[in-house]
C-alpha cells in the first residue's frame, strides 16, 4: 500500500480491504459557529494500531478528536464505533462503551488527589486489564504520591495521571490529544515510551500530535490535516519528509515549490 | 454577664443559620446555581413536616425521617428538570428561574395555607425548655440540639464529599464538567445527587426553624434566604465549615446588636455582612471544596 496524497475526499479506498475498523469517521463536517473547522474528514482506525493525526495549529485535529469523543456535534457526517453509529451518543456514554480521551491540557480534577483522579476514571470502567494497581506499576513514582493534590505535580507527571485516569476506564480506543503540549522533549520521549506497554494490553490508539517527528516515530498510520481537510495519509514508512512538510504547511502546488514537484506529491 | 449570654446565644443561633446556608453553598459550589427559592423550599419542608406530624402522628423530632427523603427526591427532580434546563441556557437564567420558583411557592402556600404562621411542636418540653448557668445565662435545649445537628450535618457532608463515590464525582464535576464526562460521568445525574443532598439539608433547616420560631409563607424569603446568604458570604463561598463560621458571626452580631438596642438585632447582622463584603469579599474562609 502506498501513501496517497490527496485533497478533500478521495483519501479512502485502499485501506478498506485491511479489515473491519474499530473506529470509523465518515465525511465529518464540524462548524464552530460560522467557521468550518472540519470539512468532510474521514478516517478508519483498525484494531491495535496507532493512528496519528498531525497538522499545524488550527488544522482541526483537536476538533476531530473532541467530536469523536462527543464533545462537539457535527454538522453532518458520522462516527462509527465497533460497527455501530455513535454520532448521537453523549460523551459519557461513549466513554463507558470504550472511547476514552485524554484531553488537551490534561484537565485533571484540581481539587482531587492523584488517587481520587484515578478513582473517578475507574468509577464507570469497563471490564478489562487496567486497574489502579497496574497504573501504579507503570508509573513507579505515582503510588507514593497518590495522596498529593495534582497541582503539586510537574507537567509530565500530570500528563501521566491523565493517561492513568483514562486507562483505568479500560478503553478500547484511547484518544490522546497533544500529549507533548507544554512538556520538555525528554518528558515527551518518556511518555511516548510507555506506548508499547499500553498497546500490549490490546488497546487501539488514536492520537493528535503537533510534534510530527514524534508522531512518525510511534504511528502505524498517519493522516495530516490542513485547515479542516486531509492533505496526506499513509504509513509513516511510505511517506517522505518532503511530502509531510508539504502536507503540513500546504506548500504543494504553491508558487514556492519548483515546477514539476506537484506530480510527485 | 448579659454580653456573655448574648455571645452564647449568637453562637448557638449560628448553628441554625449554618443549616440554612450549607445547602445554598453546596448548590452554588457545584452547579454555580444561586437558588433563590432556597428559603421557600425550607418553608415547604416545614409545612410538609406539619402535615406529616398531623396525619401520621409521628413524634415531632422524627418527622425528618419522612421529610428529608421527600425533599431529597424533590431536589433531584427539580435539578434534572427546571434548574438543568435553565443551566443549559446560562447561569443567569437559573437566577430568573429560581426567583420564579420562589414566587410561585410563596403564593401557592398563601393560597392553600393562608398567611397564618404555624410552629412545629410548640408545646414540646424540648422546644420550650432551657437550662440555666448562673443567673443570667439560659440555654434553650432546642438551640443546643439544632447546633449539634448542624455540626453533625457538616461532618456528614464533609465525609460524604471526601470519601464517598458520589462525593468524589460531585467534586470532580465541580472542577471540570467536561473532563468528568470523558471519564464516563453523566454530570446531570451528579448535579441531581448534589441537589438532593442540598435539599435534604434544606429540609432539616425548615423543620428546625419551624420549631425555633414560626413559619409563614413569607418566612422563606424574608428570613431564611437572607440569613443563609449572609452566612455563606461571611463564611466564604463554597466552603462548608465557612457556613458554620459565617452563621456564628451573623448570630453573634445579631445578639450583640439586640443587646445594644432590641430593634438593632437584624441591622447589626447586615452591617457585619456588608463589612465582610467590602473588606474580605472572598469570605472568612476562602478555600472551598469547589473553588476553581
Amino acid at each position: 500500500m502506498s501513501a496517497s496524497a490527496a485533497s478533500g475526499n478521495e483519501v479512502r479506498g485502499d485501506r478498506a480491504a485491511d479489515g473491519t475498523p474499530l473506529l470509523e469517521v465518515r465525511d465529518l463536517v464540524v462548524h464552530h459557529g460560522q467557521l468550518m473547522a472540519l470539512d468532510a474528514i474521514s478516517l478508519r482506525v483498525l484494531p491495535g494500531e496507532v493512528y496519528a493525526i498531525i497538522g499545524a495549529n488550527g488544522a482541526g485535529k483537536s476538533t476531530l478528536l473532541r467530536t469523536i469523543a462527543g464533545l462537539h456535534h457535527p454538522t453532518s457526517g458520522s462516527v462509527l464505533y465497533d460497527g455501530k453509529d455513535v454520532t448521537g451518543l453523549r460523551p459519557e456514554r461513549r466513554a463507558t462503551q470504550g472511547i476514552v480521551m485524554v484531553p488537551e491540557g490534561r484537565r485533571l480534577f484540581g481539587s482531587l488527589s492523584v488517587e481520587e483522579n484515578l478513582k473517578v476514571g475507574a468509577t464507570y470502567a469497563r471490564q478489562g486489564p487496567w486497574t489502579m494497581e497496574r497504573v501504579y506499576e507503570m508509573f513507579g513514582w505515582m503510588r507514593e504520591r497518590r495522596n498529593q493534590p495534582t497541582a503539586q505535580l510537574s507537567g509530565g507527571e500530570q500528563q501521566a495521571v491523565a493517561i492513568g485516569r483514562a486507562l483505568v476506564a479500560n478503553p478500547r480506543v484511547l484518544m490522546l490529544d497533544e500529549l507533548s503540549l507544554g512538556l520538555a522533549p525528554v518528558v515527551v520521549q518518556r511518555i511516548y515510551g510507555m506506548l508499547p506497554q499500553i498497546l500490549g494490553t490490546g488497546l487501539t490508539v488514536l492520537l493528535v500530535e503537533q510534534d510530527v517527528s514524534q508522531a512518525l516515530r510511534v504511528a502505524s498510520h498517519i493522516q495530516c490535516l490542513l485547515e479542516g481537510r486531509t492533505t496526506l495519509e499513509g504509513k509513516p514508512s511510505d511517506v517522505t519528509a518532503d511530502q509531510v512538510e508539504a502536507a503540513y504547511f500546504g506548500l504543494a502546488g504553491t508558487a514556492a515549490s519548483p515546477a514539476g514537484e506537484e506530480s510527485e506529491a | 454577664m448579659a454580653w456573655v449570654n448574648a455571645i452564647i446565644q449568637g453562637i448557638l443561633t449560628g448553628g441554625l443559620y449554618a443549616l440554612f446556608a450549607c445547602g445554598l453553598s453546596l448548590m452554588f459550589g457545584v452547579m454555580k446555581v444561586v437558588n433563590l427559592a432556597h428559603g421557600d423550599l425550607a418553608v415547604v419542608a416545614g409545612y410538609i413536616a406539619i402535615g406529616v406530624i398531623t396525619v401520621t402522628h409521628v413524634p415531632v423530632l422524627w418527622s425528618f425521617v419522612i421529610v428529608v427523603p421527600i425533599m431529597a427526591v424533590l431536589g433531584y427532580v427539580l435539578q434534572r428538570t427546571l434548574i438543568q434546563s435553565a443551566l443549559d441556557r446560562s447561569v443567569l437564567t437559573t437566577l430568573l428561574v429560581t426567583f420564579g420558583l420562589s414566587v410561585v411557592i410563596e403564593n401557592g402556600l398563601l393560597q392553600f395555607f393562608t398567611a397564618n404562621s404555624r410552629g412545629i411542636g410548640a408545646n414540646l418540653a424540648l422546644v420550650t425548655g432551657a437550662f440555666t448557668i448562673g443567673s443570667q445565662i439560659s440555654i434553650a435545649y432546642l438551640l443546643l440540639l439544632i447546633f449539634a445537628v448542624a455540626v453533625a450535618v457538616l461532618l456528614g457532608l464533609q465525609y460524604f464529599l471526601s470519601r464517598s463515590k458520589y462525593g468524589r464525582l460531585i467534586r470532580a464535576v465541580a472542577d471540570d464538567k467536561e473532563a468528568a464526562q470523558l471519564a464516563g460521568a453523566d454530570y446531570r445525574h451528579v448535579f441531581g445527587i448534589a441537589a438532593a443532598v442540598a435539599f435534604a439539608t434544606v429540609a432539616l433547616g425548615g423543620i428546625a426553624f419551624g420549631m425555633y420560631s414560626d413559619l409563614d409563607p413569607t418566612t422563606g424569603t424574608d428570613t431564611i434566604l437572607l440569613f443563609a446568604f449572609a452566612a455563606v458570604v461571611i463564611g466564604g463561598l463554597g466552603s462548608l465549615w465557612g457556613t458554620l463560621l459565617g452563621g456564628i458571626v451573623l448570630g453573634v452580631a445579631q445578639q450583640i446588636g439586640a443587646q445594644i438596642n432590641i430593634s438593632d438585632e437584624l441591622l447589626a447582622g447586615y452591617i457585619v455582612f456588608l463589612i465582610v463584603l467590602v473588606l474580605r469579599p472572598q469570605g472568612l474562609i476562602s478555600r472551598g471544596v469547589q473553588s476553581s
